[in-house]
């Protein structure tokens, strides 16, 4: 598991909210989805993923229901909620800028005279 | 987040509690199933995949906390179970616990009792409104504040710094309103007086500065609020009732608010008068007299936006046209604003000294009290070290653990708070009806208000944080794992630290407190059965004021001879005598220049010295008790029309003669230049105070020099309550309506007894803390030093160390410390002492009594502190130990 990136801190919540904005999640599909859409590429502490998760419930930014999954067995699902997907398109944006400030400041090269 | 949210959050997890916690526990459980499931789904058996579930999960306890505390729920939640974890902790060590909020509320208790006093005589001694702009005025030149009436009047006319310009005195008078007279301290003011300090009436009305037109124009009384309670049973239908003062009617007016009892502190009276009728109560009108200052104080709000630098100026400046336009009665005198509660800085300057100090010390105190359980704190999470490695191999947080620790340190010293308050609370409700001084309207005004209440939390809550950080480092450096495998591993310290030096600072208090309260009880002792030159035992005092019946002038003395007949005849009274102020009953008895016969000058300069006057009746020496050494005494015929002769002192002689042999039959001369002879020596005694020296005092017959004031001297081994009633009722039948007071003598000498009293008492008290706080101290570091090193004294008996060895091994540090403190202290102490004889009657370290008992008492301390841990060291079982670990 050596070439998977550890998450770097505060992008757990974003990567959550990107997962469940593709459709409602239970806990463990919310792992999957994002094990999946970063094809596998970030480790998440499965048990520090429920902390997140509530947090976001509190903030009103995901809403919680509980339902049957798949397999059959009862588990707790999480929609975005209209809150909730204005922050994700803000915090993108804002993950994007990031991103490109700091890919162009590693970028630089050195100023010939 | 809104805070509304927030605390609906709040209030919702907390009621929901128990369903929020299944909810968490049943989302992770589900979690675990599915990842069971797709485990399962790649090959692996149910059960192992259940197991490979919950092992990738990680520690879910960790995550539940993390789960409610994201909820936001959390923080009373963790509380309530740090509280039941402490609670139970706590309960499992009782005599930790009870040593630690003993300590701490006897600290603090003091330091809130303490405050109590400061906040009542320094920081806020008047309820008044704008007291801070409350001056009184007083003149540098003889540290005094009194004033004649018409100084008062020009005072006040002409200076323009004031709004306006009360003054007082203080009287006694006998109230008569039907029943029986009795007698009674007031004030008597100036008509301006509430309405200067702006005091407003709890019943009727108050008297004004119109009331006053001219000499005893405003016969009225204000009542104080207790007196009306107590006289008077809060009667509202006093208000315009006539009552006698002194056999004058005065009319009760109105009642003052509970909290005003005049301006000075410890003083209450019974009530007011407006002082232009002092005539009637004092026998005399001094109104015009500007040479009589008899007004005890003057006082008064400044004007806004003058400074009291420059109202005093101002005084001045009327002071000095005073002095050109009075000479022969005023002096070149400055004048000075200070506050009027302690009699400015007369008494408020020591007081303050006092106070600050001993809050210094009860600060001292807690601190020490805060440090030592702090090591006792330390030593205990040292022997808990297994169990918080172990909290924290499961997954608990340092600051969880930390948590845990502030909550049992904080319910620690929020116990001892509550505990010292509650103590402190009942003392000071004790002191406040304490009265040591009957015959004087003595009042402490400490009352445990919002202040007192606030600096105790506030002591509570820092000395709580205060100890409970001791451990902090400890616990951050806490390697679970090295600890779980190697044991709680003891480094031997040889390093001094801070603790160390606290410990031995604390000792060395202890023994010098130590050493100081057994001087002051064996000066006590000594002052019990002083030689005083006279004898207080089974002495009676009746004390009362010729003027309060209404007696005048010549009838004074003739009065008098029938009350001492009347005496004779009480059953069991062996002798009586009369004496205007029994001596060692005040620290004020009146004195006067005495010259000698050869001088011609009687200037003030050429005094030979200032000799106190006692005036008596004949009998008063053998009364009293006092031995005549050569002469005779006064007698029956040594009256008015008689030369002026005299009774002194050998102190007197010496001073006077030259020797106190050959002094009778001599003569000396008074101020007025009057020859009195000397016809009887008598021996020296104390009069004013215990710890003075030798005083010059002359006894003069008071057939010769009348006096009012009175106190008749019974000698009599009867039981004192019977004698009391006989003696009332002897009274009544010569005179009915003379109010007295009734005391033995021994009991009237508190007065002078008080400070040798209080200083034993608060050293007594301040030198049991100490000691126990060294104790405490000497047993946390004793206790640490012993868990520490269980097992390297283990392996030393297991080698064949014997009892001697191991305990040197294990206390020996403990005890060079107290050994180290008290040697300190003792050499402290026997230095204090040169303090104490100021105060102490005879106070002396060579005293064989006072270094045995000390050392013994220091000695005893140290057993007693470190006889727990040595027993522990003892039962050091190697193999229990060894294998233990």
């Amino acid at each position: 598991m050596s070439h998977q990136a550890q998450l770097l801190p505060g992008t757990l919540d974003l990567l959550i909210l990107k997962a469940v904005s593709l459709g409602p999640l239970h806990g463990y599909g919310v792992l999957l989805r994002i094990g999946q859409i970063s094809q596998q590429a970030l480790l998440i502490e499965q048990g520090a993923l429920y902390p997140a998760l509530f947090r976001l419930v509190r903030q009103g930014l995901l809403k919680a229901s509980w339902g049957t999954s798949d397999n059959n067995r009862r588990a707790k699902f999480y929609e975005l909620t209209v809150p909730g997907r204005k922050r994700l398109r803000e915090e993108t944006r804002e993950w994007d800028r990031l991103a490109a400030a700091i890919a162009s400041a590693l970028a630089a090269e050195p100023e010939k005279a | 987040m809104s805070l509304l949210t927030t605390f609906q959050s709040l209030a919702a997890r907390w009621l929901n509690r128990s369903r929020t916690s299944d909810d968490i526990e049943e989302e992770l459980r589900s979690h675990i199933q599915h990842r069971a499931d797709d485990l399962e789904r790649s090959g692996l058996n149910p059960a192992e995949a259940e197991r490979r579930a919950r092992i990738e999960f990680g520690g879910s306890q960790r995550f539940r906390e993390e789960c409610h505390e994201a909820l936001g729920g959390n923080f009373l939640e963790t509380l309530a179970k740090d509280v039941r974890f402490s609670l139970r902790v706590l309960r499992k060590t009782p005599g930790f616990t009870l040593v630690a909020v003993v300590t701490l509320a006897l600290s603090i208790g003091a330091n809130a009792v303490v405050f109590a006093a400061l906040n009542a005589f320094i920081l806020h001694p008047l309820d008044l409104p704008r007291a801070e702009s409350l001056y009184s005025v007083h003149r540098v030149t003889d540290n005094s504040a009194n004033q004649s009436y018409p100084d008062y009047l020009d005072l006040r006319d002409r200076n323009r710094s004031f709004e306006d310009l009360a003054g007082y005195n203080i009287l006694q008078a006998g109230v008569d309103t039907g029943e029986t007279p009795t007698r009674s301290w007031l004030l008597a003011v100036s008509g301006n007086y509430f309405d200067v300090l702006g005091v407003t009436p709890h019943l009727g009305r108050f008297f004004h500065g119109s009331d006053e037109r001219g000499a005893n124009s405003a016969p009225y009384i204000v009542l104080t609020h207790a007196y009306w309670h107590s006289r008077f049973q809060e009667d509202p239908g006093v208000i315009g009732r006539t009552v006698q003062l002194n056999k004058h009617p005065f009319t009760i007016l109105g009642v003052a608010p509970p909290a005003f009892r005049g301006t000075l502190l410890f003083f209450s009276p019974d009530f007011f008068i407006p002082m232009v009728n002092q005539e009637q109560l004092e026998g005399v009108n001094v109104l015009e007299a500007r040479g009589t200052r008899w007004i005890f104080m003057t006082m008064g709000h400044l004007k806004a936006g003058v400074t009291p630098e420059q109202a005093a100026a101002d005084f001045t400046s009327v002071g000095s046209y005073l002095e050109t336009t009075y000479p022969k009665e005023h002096g070149h005198w400055t004048y000075v604003l200070e506050r009027p509660s302690l009699y400015g800085e007369y008494l408020g300057g020591p007081m303050r000294a006092f106070l600050t100090a001993l809050m210094l010390l009860a600060g001292l105190i807690l601190l020490a009290a805060c440090a030592n359980l702090g090591s006792l704190f330390a030593a205990r999470a040292a022997d808990r070290s297994r169990e918080i490695a172990l909290r924290l191999a499961l997954g608990a947080t340092r600051l969880r653990v930390l948590r845990q620790l502030f909550t049992e340190a904080l319910l620690i010293s929020l116990m001892g708070g509550a505990l010292g308050l509650w103590g402190s609370v009942l003392l000071l409700d004790w002191l406040r009806a304490w009265n040591p001084f009957p015959q004087f309207p003595f009042y402490l005004p400490v009352v445990p208000d919002a202040y007192v209440f606030g600096v105790a939390l506030l002591l509570t809550l820092a000395s709580g944080f205060l100890f409970g950080a001791v451990p902090v480092r400890q616990v951050l450096h806490t390697h679970p794992y090295e600890i779980i495998k190697a044991g709680s591993t003891g480094r031997a310290g040889r390093r001094i630290t801070i603790r160390d030096l606290l410990l031995v600072a604390q000792i060395a208090i202890c023994a010098l407190l130590v050493t100081s309260s057994i001087v002051a009880v064996r000066g006590l002792e000594r002052s019990l059965h002083g030689d005083f030159g006279f004898m207080p035992k089974n002495a009676m005092l009746l004390a009362t004021h010729m003027d309060m019946a209404g007696y005048r002038g010549e009838a004074v003395p003739v009065m008098q001879k029938r009350v001492l007949e009347a005496m004779m005849t009480v059953p069991g009274v062996t002798s009586v005598g009369l004496v205007d102020w029994p001596p060692l009953t005040t620290g004020d008895i009146p004195g006067a220049s005495v010259f000698k016969d050869e001088t011609t000058d009687l200037r003030p300069a050429n005094a030979a010295v200032a000799s106190l006057i006692f005036k008596i009746s004949p009998e008063y020496f053998r009364t009293a008790g006092s031995v005549l050494l050569s002469g005779r005494s006064l007698t029956w015929q040594d009256d008015k029309d008689a030369p002026s002769v005299a009774v002194v002192n050998q102190e007197f002689a010496r001073r006077i003669f030259g020797s106190a042999v050959d002094a009778a039959g001599q003569y000396f001369k008074r101020r007025d230049g009057t020859r009195v002879q000397v016809v009887g020596i008598v021996e020296d005694g104390k009069y004013e105070s215990l710890t003075e020296g030798p005083k010059p005092v002359m006894f003069l017959s008071f057939l010769q020099s009348p006096s009012n004031q009175m106190s008749v001297v019974l000698r009599s081994d009867a039981d004192p309550q019977h004698l009391a009633a006989a003696i009332r009722s002897k009274l009544g039948e010569v005179d009915s309506g003379l109010p007295y007071f009734i005391q033995p003598w021994s009991q009237a000498m508190n007065l002078v007894l008080f400070p040798s009293q209080a200083a034993t008492v608060a050293l007594g008290i301040l030198g049991m803390m100490a000691a126990m706080l060294s104790v405490t101290g000497i047993f946390g570091i004793a206790a640490h030093s012993v868990s520490r090193r269980m097992r390297e004294l283990g392996i030393r008996m297991a080698l064949g160390a014997q009892s001697r060895e191991v305990l040197q091994a294990a206390l020996g540090r403990p005890f060079k410390l107290l050994a180290f403190g008290s040697t300190a202290g003792l050499i402290l102490g026997i230095l204090a002492t040169r303090v104490l004889s100021f105060i102490v009657y005879q106070a002396t370290p060579r005293d064989p009594l006072v270094l045995a008992g000390s050392v013994l008492a220091m000695f005893l301390l140290g057993l007693l502190a470190t006889w727990i841990p040595a027993q522990r060291a003892l039962s050091a079982n190697p193999l229990t130990l060894l294998r233990e670990e």
